[in-house]
């Protein structure tokens, strides 16, 4: 496989289409971009707010469409307490709005062209996000390479696409979802309430046909640490496990 | 472009001479890698430097503290936008390795290697002149596993991602040969005051 990289990418203006409430502390925000772009699911963009006074505030968002919907990106972000940029996003900016974009970018966090073998994904909170677009660019070329999704969320009402994903794995058996929640019961049977570990990322792994060939990991960096243990204690070869980290 | 209603915070503002251009203030250290964090034993630590191919010298860990220790005070300015001023670290220059070597600048270019398989260039003459180190300790602490201990590379006047983690070796090169996230799309050399971050930039 080839890593197509993030060369030339530049600024420029969209528009924030919608907003979605996902859960209480996650707004998904359609922006519809002035020059469309094709990404690779699982690439970022940066978004670049300004000022009056001129000082600039810079993040990364992963992009959560597939890339087949490329006029308009989904992003979804997190409200963190006093973070400059998503509350800007959740308390200031409305529909009608334009803020500066670009990319994609990120040359390494990619869904394969061609998967040599079932795929893990594990992710928590927006950590989802570039998981998602590699879930819907799955489906919108009727891939079947086996693919299991294990999110982690404090309650089944702070989980981001949950009833998405629940609508893509009854449509499709060769996908398969399991939520660890950590701060109530988990309703379905082959859900988890507790933290990821060793113990549950050996069982999502029994689910699937065989042994993973591509794992992705994606959250903060504590949680993505602790995934990351939970999948070499399950045997999985540190080799072919790639990480996106939210930094903090 | 002035987005509509957005202010900022203000900190960071005062201090605009020392944070390059699209960068803001973090007091914490975000952690950003590409694949798990490697575990590694200083007992099984080893550092190599490398002219070309060749391996020149290897140091284990009580070999290589046992170099002369150098400490710096340093900005440093990750890609993903964030800056952390006034770091302390301690550890190896890369002009004191050259020397134990009995080596002054072999080429003139250098790929730094890691034990996660994580790689990145840099030009020689940018980790001469007590420019980088090996670092060893952060904030007086040997350096703790998610930042890259027991030891990582440390060039602050550069992006970040050229501070390799979990460096296990230094290879003299005659052509700027591109590392790990150079190879996917991102800058060659990386000067965040020019902010030089993706390739075209
Ligand atoms: C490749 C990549 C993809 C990402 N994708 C997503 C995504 O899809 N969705 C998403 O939600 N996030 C994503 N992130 C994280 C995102 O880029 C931001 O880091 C995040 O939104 C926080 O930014 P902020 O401006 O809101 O918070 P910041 O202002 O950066 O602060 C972060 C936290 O630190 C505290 N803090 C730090 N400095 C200060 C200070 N000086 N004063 C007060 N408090 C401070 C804040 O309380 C806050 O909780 C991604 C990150 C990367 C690197």
């Amino acid at each position: 496989m080839t890593e197509c990289g993030a060369r030339s990418a530049s600024w420029q203006t969209c528009i924030i289409d919608e907003i979605v409430q996902q859960t209480p502390r996650i707004k998904s925000f359609f922006m519809r971009l002035s020059t469309p772009f094709a990404h690779v699911a699982g690439q970022h963009v940066d978004i670049r707010l300004t000022a009056p006074d001129g000082y600039v505030a810079m993040r990364s968002y992963s992009i959560a469409s597939s890339p087949s919907s490329s006029e308009v990106i989904e992003l979804a972000i997190e409200l963190l307490p006093t973070g400059e940029v998503s509350l800007f996003f959740h308390e200031i900016a409305v529909v009608g709005d334009e803020v500066e974009l670009r990319g994609p970018l990120g040359g390494h966090f990619l869904w394969p062209e061609l998967a040599s073998g079932p795929i893990l994904l594990i992710g928590a909170g927006s950590g989802v996000v570039p998981l998602m677009a590699m879930i819907r660019q799955r489906r919108a070329l009727a891939q079947t390479v086996p693919t299991a999704l294990l999110l982690s969320s404090r309650t089944i009402r702070d989980t981001p696409f949950s009833e998405e994903l629940l609508a893509v794995e009854m449509a499709d058996p060769t996908f398969r979802f399991s939520l660890a929640v950590t701060q109530e019961a988990s309703q379905r049977s082959s859900d988890f309430s507790r933290r990821i570990d060793g113990a549950m990322v050996g069982d999502v792994v029994s689910r699937l046909p065989n042994r993973p060939a591509h794992v992705f990991v994606c959250g903060s960096n504590a949680f993505v640490n602790f995934a990351t243990d939970g999948a070499l204690m399950a045997g999985l070869d540190p080799s072919m496990i790639k990480t996106e980290r939210y930094g903090g | 472009m002035v987005t509509r209603g957005f202010a900022g915070r203000d900190s960071g503002r005062d201090q605009s001479d020392r944070i390059p251009p699209g960068q803001h203030l973090v007091e914490n250290f975000p952690v950003l890698t590409a694949g798990p964090t490697p575990l590694v034993e200083t007992a099984d630590w080893r550092f190599t430097l490398k002219i070309g191919p060749k391996p020149h010298k290897v140091w284990n860990w009580h070999e290589f503290n046992a170099l002369p220790k150098t400490k710096m005070t340093r900005d440093i300015h990750c890609v993903t936008a964030w800056s952390k001023l006034n770091t302390n670290w301690e550890g190896v220059t890369i002009d004191d390795i050259l020397a134990d070597a009995g080596l002054e600048r072999p080429t003139d270019f250098v790929l730094a290697r890691c034990y996660d398989g994580y790689s990145t260039n840099v030009p020689s003459r940018d980790l001469a002149s007590l420019k980088a180190m090996v670092a060893l300790k952060y904030e007086g602490q040997p350096l703790p596993r998610d930042h890259g201990g027991p030891a990582r590379l440390l060039v602050p006047h550069l992006y970040f991602w050229k501070s390799a983690k979990w460096v296990n070796t230094l290879q003299f090169t005659n052509r700027d040969e591109a590392g790990f996230w150079e190879l996917r799309g991102y800058h060659i050399y990386g000067d965040p005051w020019r902010e030089q971050r993706y390739s075209n930039d």
